[in-house]
């Protein structure tokens, strides 16, 4: 694998992520519990966008075969998006989708963080832009996971179920493969065992103060990082996303 | 800067920004730089104020509309820069003196601190009745820039421009 080729991947995972959760976040539009929380909830998503934009921008570039940030989002089948499931999965209750963003952003702030330092100039910039945005995001979920967690019965027994349903997905964030090592190596990518390590603190200690208890570590779910190997869910929204520029191509605003 | 890009320069520098029109792209610190290549072309730089700002789109079409206007379009390009990444600390004191008298609170401090996730907010002062004595309702407000906060003396809810 050329550093190209693992770049361009690299790239698109960061991209696809925050690509494919912000879609989902912004499925709250007009549904928040309140109107304050519908604001934030599609806020996030649109910084989330946002980044997708730059980081597809850049992929896009180091491919270098003519392709535009909108044709990566909206012309790339199932196969090769490479965003983790964790971030495709329905929705849910309000509850399971603060759980969802709190896992995603204790990880996501430390992962740009340390891509802040690569020596890829492209990624640097845009990870320096992201982390203060993110910051705000971690900060937003991990306030309502405390809240819920320590809040009614039924909210403490919500979040607990939306927690454990979760936790299988939270293992491929951090799976390192040929792509991962070979930008590591180049001192472009981030070392993402160092990244669990500060996810750990973050979600001990926002669990802890949620009265929530940490599920055992079992199987993870794996593939859609590596390989593209989406759950069924990822065919839906793309389905919606893509519907517009397959029906008109080249449809212009 | 050149005769040239200084021209430029002035020619947009004034552009208000489509959310907050008191202030200009100037003071807010979205309009970076105005550079002539050695070809003759002119690029004006940009930044955007948060990733997902949807007013970046509208700054271009200003900024065009504007040098066209001007008879000052030709071989004129923007570019979006990211780096370094856009902060509140470049907001003009001129500027948070407007934001003020226009109903939203300019930010408080440096650059966000956050080293735990559950510190304190900062204090933010209401721009109506100038008290301190106000609350956080939500960090997410109307314009990704903003939070909203209620003054709980004079009971009127505001806009805060959050540090970043």
């Amino acid at each position: 694998m050329t550093t190209q080729e693992a770049l361009f991947k690299y790239t698109l995972r960061i991209g696809d992520n925050d690509l494919i959760l912000g879609h989902r976040l912004a499925e709250w539009c007009s549904y928040g519990p309140t109107l304050e929380e519908d604001l934030a909830l599609t806020n996030i998503a649109l910084d989330l966008t946002g980044e997708a934009q730059a980081l597809l921008q850049y992929a896009a570039e180091v491919e270098g075969k003519g392709r535009s940030a909108d044709d990566l989002a909206y012309k790339r089948p199932e196969r090769q998006f490479y965003n983790s499931i964790i971030t495709e999965l329905p929705k849910g209750d309000f509850g399971y989708s603060i759980v969802r963003q709190f896992l995603f952003d204790a990880y996501e702030l430390p992962f740009f963080q340390m891509l802040t330092k690569s020596k890829d100039e492209t990624l640097s910039a845009i990870a320096h832009k992201a982390v203060k945005e993110v910051k705000y995001h971690l900060r937003h979920s991990a306030n309502w996971v405390i809240r819920l967690g320590d809040g009614t019965e039924e909210s403490h027994n919500r979040v607990q179920k939306s927690l454990n349903d979760l936790w299988e997905y939270t293992g491929e964030l951090f799976e390192m493969d040929e792509v991962d090592e070979t930008v590591l190596k180049e001192g472009i990518g981030v070392d993402l065992t160092l990244v669990k390590a500060e996810w750990d603190e973050t979600v001990n200690k926002v669990l802890a103060e949620a009265t929530l208890t940490r599920p055992e570590d079992g199987w993870m779910q794996t593939g859609a990082k590596r390989e593209g190997i989406h759950s069924e869910y990822l065919g839906y929204i793309l389905t919606d996303m893509q519907y517009l520029p397959r029906a008109y191509p080249d449809a212009q605003w | 800067m050149n005769e040239k890009e200084t021209k430029i320069w002035n020619a947009i520098k004034d552009i208000p920004d489509p959310e907050i029109p008191v202030i200009t792209i100037e003071e807010l610190g979205v309009l970076r730089k105005v550079e002539e290549k050695p070809s003759g072309e002119i690029i004006i730089y940009i930044t955007p104020t948060y990733s997902g700002c949807p007013a970046m789109k509208r700054f271009e079409d200003d900024i065009t509309q504007t040098l066209k206007e001007k008879g000052l379009d030709e071989n004129v390009h923007i570019e979006t820069v990211y780096d370094p990444a856009w902060t509140t600390d470049w907001i003009t004191d001129e500027a948070k003196k407007k934001l003020e008298k226009y109903g939203i609170a300019p930010p408080a401090q440096k650059s966000y601190d956050k080293a735990a996730i559950l510190g304190k907010e900062p204090t933010v002062r209401c721009p109506r009745c100038k008290s301190t004595n106000t609350e956080l309702i939500s960090q997410f407000g109307s314009t990704a820039c903003k939070a909203l906060y209620k003054c709980n003396d004079c009971l009127e809810p505001f806009e805060y421009f959050k540090c970043l």
